[in-house]
């Protein structure tokens, strides 16, 4: 009955040259098309999550801090508290974003549905798997990052232009957070990991680094502690956009830290993925 | 088609393949026969080219994997042992994205799809999610997802563990029409019955190592007789048993708590041990198979 079909069909179609798109982006075309397949459950923490933070912090709880500290405070920039906590709610989102991109589905793709191992038979490298991930987190997170400054613009706390570039710094964040994450999750042979980095690290980093209050308001110690974190860097680079200011040295400094850990996360996967999945 | 000498894969201490030489020609249908953790897999994942190989030669479609892994790749198609289909996507988006990664047209690839889903009799099921299907269908869907780019030369790993008979039978079918069209196949099994259904050839590979080769009658004619016949005895009825037999037994083995005898003519040697007086509680005559020649050769049994 069937029999024919293959013999009429598949080995008499001509053979088709390679086209040539990089073969990243062929490893990213996956993670899209599972996107597009499961985006529903992923519309609360894109879009309903960032309203009620601002509403709560920056409306509730800020209005609460001007009644003490007055709207104009300079302890927090001069700028109102929902002003003020705004940048710091974006860049935390996208830390969680790039954090929970690269844990589950990295380990997923290596464990549970094995995406990377049908990858690996094919003519995408270690090294495709690896960047068309990371480029399809990338996606995701500029993707949440613009819907969040889009909102906090209908709060009306955008005054500044350069809060764009807002969206691209913290994406950046995202992917210092992500490609490390990455890396250690080629590396795990179990999800438990994942809660324990979550409860020890982001946490923390969520609650101490400039993002809910300025890390003045610390003893001198743990200050010096907040701004060597990551997230101070993003937090602090997105303060600075947001105020109106691009071209400052410290700007410069967040910007380097953030771009160095990032490429030591791709460093470090490209290895931990070499290890994995090529063995 | 594939070219080892000397072919090696260790995991730190671990010798996995320790030295194996073999050729496979374009066309042929070869297996790779043993017991798990015989090494299968891994010469199976350096054919792919998703494993570097620890020493010796390897050459696939004439080019070395560890400098044209990529290339030698498109002209693959890889069936796993766990299938690494996508479940939460549809039957038709694994063999879309499948395609996807050998850069095809997304028109060349719906064409394709349309035919593959044809040949893996899963037409009814395009948009059916991978989760609901059953273990035969994922398996024929794991089939046409490898055949979506064409390729010269087909690798599955254990095409039919854990299927049950019917839904093996039915990949086997698949897999003859596909060596009528001239694809190379190679198979690794610890099937007997798959092995000489299917292959043209085929090597024995026990602990890393490769204990014999040849076509499946070969292996079966030159290691042991045509016959066996396998006895169960009271005990004690088995001492001097042998010997009364002389010549009409070239071998005796032990499977388990039967004795198997191998010789020319079954039938005759069943009528001896009847005119020895001595009336077994089971007998059984049959054609020698490659379990017998595994049997031989490593003193175990395959599904141990």
């Amino acid at each position: 009955m069937t029999d024919v079909a293959l013999s009429e069909g598949l080995f008499r179609l001509e053979r088709h040259s390679a086209r040539s798109h990089p073969r990243w982006m062929l490893a990213f075309s996956f993670w899209f098309l599972l996107y597009r397949r499961t985006w529903r459950g992923s519309i609360l923490s894109t879009f309903v999550y960032p309203t009620l933070y601002l509403a709560s912090m920056g409306i509730g709880l800020g209005g609460l801090v001007n009644q003490h500290v007055g709207t104009h405070s300079l302890s927090l920039g001069g700028v109102s508290y929902l002003r003020f906590v705004t940048p710091g709610i974006l860049v935390a989102s996208a830390m969680q974003i790039g954090i929970n991109e690269a844990s589950w589905p990295v380990m997923s793709a290596i464990r549970w549905q094995r995406s990377y191992l049908a990858q690996c038979a094919t003519p995408l490298r270690v090294i495709d798997v690896f960047i068309g991930h990371l480029a399809w987190i990338a996606l995701r997170l500029l993707f949440a990052c613009a819907v969040f400054v889009g909102i906090s613009a209908g709060f009306g706390v955008v005054q500044s232009p350069l809060s764009l570039l807002e969206i691209l710094a913290a994406t950046l964040l995202g992917l210092a957070f992500a490609t490390p994450m990455a890396a250690l999750a080629a590396l795990f042979r179990g999800d438990e990991a994942f809660s324990t980095i979550n409860r020890l690290l982001i946490v923390p980093l969520f609650l101490f680094s400039g993002t809910f209050f300025p890390i003045a308001q610390l003893p001198g110690q743990l200050q010096l502690v907040a701004e060597l974190t990551p997230l101070y860097h993003g937090v602090a680079l997105c303060r600075s956009l947001a105020g109106g200011h691009l071209l400052l040295w410290s700007n410069l400094e967040h910007l380097s830290y953030l771009l160095v850990l990032s490429s030591l996360g791709v460093v470090f996967g490209r290895r931990t993925y070499s290890r994995r999945l090529e063995r | 088609m594939v070219e080892a000498q000397g072919l090696v894969k260790r995991f730190g201490e671990f010798v996995a393949v320790g030295g194996i030489d073999f050729t496979i020609s374009r066309g042929e249908v070869f297996g790779f026969l043993g017991p798990n953790g015989a090494g299968k897999t891994s010469t199976m994942r350096m054919i792919a080219c998703m494993s570097p190989r620890s020493g010796g030669v390897l050459r696939v479609t004439g080019r070395d994997p560890e400098t044209d892994g990529s290339e030698i790749r498109r002209s693959i198609g890889l069936v796993p042992q766990d299938d690494a289909l996508d479940s939460e996507l549809s039957v038709l988006d694994n063999l879309h994205i499948y395609g996807r990664y050998f850069d095809l047209p997304r028109k060349e690839i719906r064409r394709r799809a349309q035919i593959l889903l044809e040949f893996a009799q899963l037409g009814e099921r395009a948009d059916t999610k991978v989760d609901e299907l059953s273990g035969g269908m994922r398996r024929r869907l794991t089939i046409a997802r490898a055949l979506i780019s064409q390729p010269d030369l087909m690798i599955l790993d254990e095409p039919t563990t854990g299927l049950d008979p019917q839904a093996r039978h039915l990949v086997w079918d698949r897999l003859h029409q596909l060596q009528s069209e001239g694809v190379t196949l190679i198979i690794t099994t610890h099937y007997m019955d798959e092995a000489e259904q299917l292959c043209d050839r085929l090597v024995v590979m026990d602990q890393g190592l490769i204990v014999a080769s040849g076509t499946p009658r070969e292996l079966i004619d030159s290691i042991v007789s045509k016959e066996a016949v396998e006895l169960r005895l009271d005990p004690g009825d088995a001492t001097g048993l042998v010997e009364g037999l002389g010549t009409l037994v070239d071998r005796v083995e032990m499977l388990g708590d039967r004795l198997c005898l191998y010789g020319k003519d079954g039938d005759a040697i069943l009528e001896a041990v009847l005119g020895l007086g001595i009336h077994p509680i089971s007998s059984f005559v049959r054609r020698a198979g490659l379990e017998d020649v595994f049997l031989a050769l490593t003193g175990k049994s395959l599904n141990d």
